[in-house]
């Protein structure tokens, strides 16, 4: 498969939130106003490419070889959680400021249910390490996507009269319904 | 009593689902048919109870500092267990379930259980607010899968309840329909429950 179709497919066509339901969680706690969904959206982006690069050469490197591939599950989300850590620790040290702007966010990201999803889906898809790298960018930046179109959209709704009991996560996935039907559009794209 | 309090409490007061909004993505994901979510409610129940039972077993020895990843490594261990498990003996269901089995170790329930309550009581009662808990989300997944299944597809437990040739609502089945039909069972619960609060008053 071509770079570009992987890329495509996990942005748009398999879209990780809208059709896939991986990530749900920040999804809808952290999409209440734009700036945090596009702070949450590239840090969890970075995370993934990270990720990507370090779960391949773990699995094909390490597990494969010693036969040990049942102990995956565990093996990756250790190396997700200390890549989110490493991730912390260096931008703590280079940029603060921007640390400080993702500051609240970087923890959550190790609970994210799409980075080890796609770490174990590109292993089931057996993709090269460059395949692998490219379906986590393709990954994180359709996570990025989702997160800002649901929160402009909340931005608006803001003042709208909803219906008491729908108030809050009920309109949000209602909402959430709505997007993903408009991705389906995309069914056929690739 | 204690214990019965600790069991009650993840199915309606404090259901992990309706009420804490926690552990959404297999509740959508794995909802297509009313088997398929009980399954899934299953395999997160024998997760939950075993963790909890043995993270409160062995709270004294794990220093705070590392209680997190500790607490990961005993999860996704049952996690291991339950994947291979079903690998074996269910392969349908777990070809179905797919992706959504090993991410059970991601499922904020397990987690936020062992940390809020199992880290701080014991043993017998842990393994009860495990239970709970577990069945709590194993009847919402349930119910969304049946409403789904029966709206889809026409079908519930894989009985053919409308008759053939009826017109079923395909999008049911598809990711659109499991968000909203998210939505508005959100929004019945948050009905039922002020209806609740109303009358105790």
């Amino acid at each position: 498969m071509n770079l570009f179709t992987i890329l495509l497919s996990a942005l748009l066509v398999n879209n990780f939130v809208l059709v896939r339901f991986l990530g749900i969680c920040p999804f809808m706690g952290v999409s209440k106003d734009v700036d945090s969904a596009i702070g949450m959206g590239l840090a969890t982006t970075f995370v993934m490419v990270v990720t990507a690069a370090a779960t391949w050469l773990i699995q094909w490197f390490i597990l494969e070889p010693a036969g040990l591939p049942f102990l995956q599950t565990l093996a990756f989300i250790l190396v997700i959680a200390s890549m989110v850590q490493l991730v912390e620790m260096f931008l703590h040290k280079t940029s603060p400021s921007l640390y400080r702007a993702m500051g609240i966010f970087l923890p959550l990201i190790t609970t994210n249910c799409a980075i080890l999803g796609f770490a174990i889906m590109g292993v089931q898809n057996s993709y090269s390490f460059i395949e692998t790298v490219i379906f986590g960018l393709g990954a994180g930046l359709g996570f990025t996507l989702a997160l800002m179109l649901m929160a402009s959209i909340r931005e608006d709704l803001r003042f709208a009269d909803i219906p008491k009991p729908l108030r809050g996560v009920g309109i949000a996935f209602i909402l959430a319904g709505l997007l993903s039907l408009a991705f389906g559009g995309f069914a056929g794209l690739v | 009593m204690v214990l019965w309090k600790d069991f009650v409490r993840g199915l309606w007061a404090e259901n992990p689902t309706f009420r804490l909004n926690i552990g959404l993505c297999p509740v959508l994901a794995v909802t297509t048919s009313a088997i398929n979510g009980l399954s899934m409610g299953a395999a997160t129940v024998f997760v939950l109870i075993c963790s909890t039972a043995l993270i409160s077993l062995i709270k004294g020895i794990i220093p705070d500092k590392v209680r997190i990843p500790a607490y990961i490594i005993v999860i996704s261990t049952f996690t291991t267990i339950v994947d291979l498990v079903m690998h074996a003996y269910l392969p349908d269901l777990h070809s179905v379930l797919g992706i959504f089995i090993p991410l059970i170790v991601v499922n904020c329930i397990v987690l936020g259980r062992a940390e809020a309550f199992a880290a701080k009581n014991s043993v017998i009662r842990s393994a009860f607010d495990g239970l709970g808990m577990g069945l709590g989300f194993t009847w919402a997944l349930t119910l969304l899968g049946s409403i789904r299944e029966l709206l889809g597809s026409g079908t519930l437990f894989g009985l053919a309840l409308i008759p053939e040739g009826a017109t079923t609502l395909g999008i049911m089945s598809l990711p659109p329909g499991a968000f909203i039909t998210l939505g508005i069972l959100m929004a019945v619960m948050n009905m039922v429950s002020a209806r609740q609060k109303k009358m105790a008053s």
